[in-house]
């Protein structure tokens, strides 16, 4: 059909990008995570297990991993939670009203990450906003200092940059539910609440799991957050990443904990996707 | 001696017993957009009334407000005298049949058909015993447990009508439900439907755009053009007595003859009969199968109207053939035979007065 020069012209480009940006790295991420650093501070490569070893060996990689898992699943059941009344009320109420308020879901994503983290830094601090409007209140005599430096801000910051992530997938499902459908149920003599968990919530869990793996993939992952408004209580397995990767120059551990990452992170998508098809039905 | 005095729009079935539904002066705008201008309609206990329209003509807005999914900005619906439109769908005794099945894609089958009833709380082994008869109604018994994606359309559409016929409405709305079937099922499937609806005794407002459609199934059928009620009436008298020219072309293939009345003779181009009108313009409808063609082998009928005709075309239909004539080189008319022979030239051909409707011009409107 297509001449050979063509199909070459068109494939090479994506096996390119596919091999430079993804198949190389991930390469040299393995295999760094089988070296080890030597006495004078080079990079020995000899095959070894002991970065594996020292990941099990040292509690606190694994503590910070499921502080990370506990902070990541609350922020998924923070956004979910806000996520799915918003795109609900965007895919059934909103009318006229539902491109601007789209929108509005949308513009916090083009804003650069950092400055709303710094944002809920000047919200959150002893001297920030929050604190200054609660004494001026007289609900408060003193800062509350639990507001920030706390697993408690990492989890608020990352729910609302994280929030818009989960509400697209929901929002995606609940417009592909045909209508007829739920007029169908109210014809069958459900009334709305029944029609919503009968049938619209049923319809909207792949949507409802697609936003949940984003939310707790990309929380899990992250630096930010909890480097900017963490504290030493808030750190994430991501922290600890990078500071082996920087000062502690541990590059072969830092790899180590990395290629444990991703192959969770691509565990949990490929049994959410294993989940999502038992839930889609044409 | 020609046409009828019958009244044109008879909007209650069966006069003296107290109807089932009642639409009292319903409309319905969309925006400044009129859908329905003051429908008044009775709909019997057991009857299968068609609503029958091009589309735009208001029949699924009209529909959509006897089962609640849209409300008339006037007027009201009553079922068995009281008020219907005052209620949210899910507490109107009317179930529907959607056009395109609406089945819920996560339930199978089975649970499609009980979901009425488990929405009624009705007890398992009630449920159990209606759903398994409400399918075995349908012959859907082998398909119970299969999800309605696997199934086909003509299969889906007995599940439809078994999801909704299970809660034994009071009356069951049908939005053109056989429209998306191909023409050999939608055949079966309409004489199915149609014994089905006798079987059950449950009313029936069946919406379609298909003429033939309504002429097979309905005991009345409700013509609407352009958000208005042109005729209600069983699909014989709407055929054999058009009240409007609308109507006439509508149902069936007519030809429409513009002429004038004086002195008890109606006259158009160069035909010419006698009739028992009032004088003035008027429009007639006649039937291309009630022109004949006279040949040596039948006799000229002493009352008809003998007119000579050149053939201009000529269709094979199957069972009939379609003539295109021309009568004195000013009136083309449509004639329907059974003879299959090719006809040539000159013809002399025929029809009864009687068989010359008066109908009313239909009138602008939008």
């Amino acid at each position: 059909m297509f001449s050979r020069a063509y199909r070459t012209a068109i494939t090479l480009p994506p096996m390119l990008w596919v091999v430079v940006f993804l198949l190389v790295p991930y390469a040299l991420l393995f295999c760094y995570s089988f070296w080890s650093v030597s006495p004078a501070q080079t990079i020995a490569h000899s095959w070894t297990l002991d970065n594996y070893r020292e990941l099990l060996r040292v509690n606190v990689y694994l503590q910070t991993l499921f502080r990370s898992m506990w902070i990541a699943a609350r922020v998924m059941i923070f956004s979910l939670l806000l996520g799915y009344p918003l795109a609900y009320y965007l895919s059934f109420h909103a009318g006229k009203r539902k491109d601007l308020f789209y929108q509005l879901v949308i513009i916090p994503l083009w804003v650069s990450y950092l400055v709303r983290a710094y944002a809920w830094k000047t919200i959150l601090g002893s001297d920030g906003v929050l604190n200054t409007l609660l004494q001026y209140l007289h609900l408060t005599k003193h800062p509350l200092e639990f507001l920030l430096y706390s697993p408690f801000a990492v989890v608020l910051t990352l729910t609302h940059i994280y929030t818009p992530f989960a509400v697209l997938p929901i929002y995606a499902a609940l417009e592909h539910i045909p209508r007829n459908l739920v007029e169908a149920s109210h014809d069958l003599g459900a009334p709305p609440l029944q029609t919503f968990w009968r049938v619209i919530l049923p319809l909207s869990i792949p949507g409802v799991l697609a936003g949940a793996t984003f939310a707790f993939v990309l929380s899990l992952g992250d630096f930010l957050a909890p480097l900017l408004l963490g504290g030493p209580s808030g750190i994430m397995i991501s922290n600890i990443v990078v500071s082996l990767f920087g000062a502690a120059y541990n590059w072969p551990l830092g790899a180590a904990i990395s290629l444990c990452m991703l192959f969770l992170v691509v565990g949990l998508l490929f049994l959410s996707e294993s989940v999502e098809k038992k839930w889609s039905f044409r | 001696m020609a046409t009828t005095t019958e009244p044109a729009i008879a909007r209650s079935a069966k006069p003296g017993t107290e109807p089932l539904l009642t639409i009292r002066n319903v409309a319905k705008s969309f925006g400044k957009n009129p859908v329905l201008r003051d429908i008044s309609l009775e709909i019997a206990e057991g009857e299968f009334l068609t609503i029958l329209g091009e589309s735009g003509s208001g029949k699924t807005t009209l529909l959509r407000i006897i089962a609640g999914f849209e409300s008339a900005n006037s007027g009201e619906i009553l079922m068995e005298g009281e008020r219907l439109d005052l209620l949210p769908p899910y507490r109107r005794r009317v179930n529907t049949v959607f056009q395109h099945y609406a089945l819920f894609p996560h339930l199978t089958v089975e649970e499609n058909v009980g979901y009425g009833l488990r929405v009624a709380k009705a007890s398992k082994d009630e449920i159990a015993t209606r759903v398994s008869e409400a399918l075995a109604m349908v012959k859907m018994t082998a398909f119970a447990s299969s999800k309605p994606a696997k199934i086909s359309g003509g299969q889906q559409q007995r599940v439809a009508l078994a999801r909704a016929l299970v809660n034994r409405p009071r009356l069951l709305l049908l939005d053109e439900p056989l429209s998306a079937l191909d023409a050999n099922l939608r055949r079966q499937m309409q004489v199915e439907l149609k014994s089905l609806q006798r079987e059950v005794g449950i009313s029936f407002v069946f919406v379609t755009h298909d003429q033939e459609e309504a002429m097979v199934m309905s005991d009345r059928i409700a013509l609407l053009r352009m958000g208005e009620l042109e005729q209600v009436a069983s699909p014989r008298e709407i055929y054999s007595h058009p009240a409007t020219a609308y109507t006439a072309q509508f149902i069936g293939h007519t030809n429409l003859l513009r002429g004038e009345i004086k002195a008890g003779i109606a006259r158009c181009k160069s035909l010419s009969w006698r009739v028992g009108l009032p004088e003035g313009q008027a429009l007639f409808s006649l039937r291309p199968e009630n022109i004949r063609i006279v040949n040596s082998e039948r006799a000229p009928d002493v009352n008809a109207v003998s007119f000579p005709g050149r053939i201009q075309h000529q269709a094979f239909h199957g069972a009939t053939e379609l003539l295109q004539i021309i009568c004195d080189d000013q009136l083309a008319l449509s004639v329907r035979t059974a003879t299959r022979e090719n006809w040539q030239g000159e013809l002399r051909l025929e029809f009864l007065p009687s068989d010359a409707v008066l109908v009313r011009e239909s009138p602008e409107r939008g």
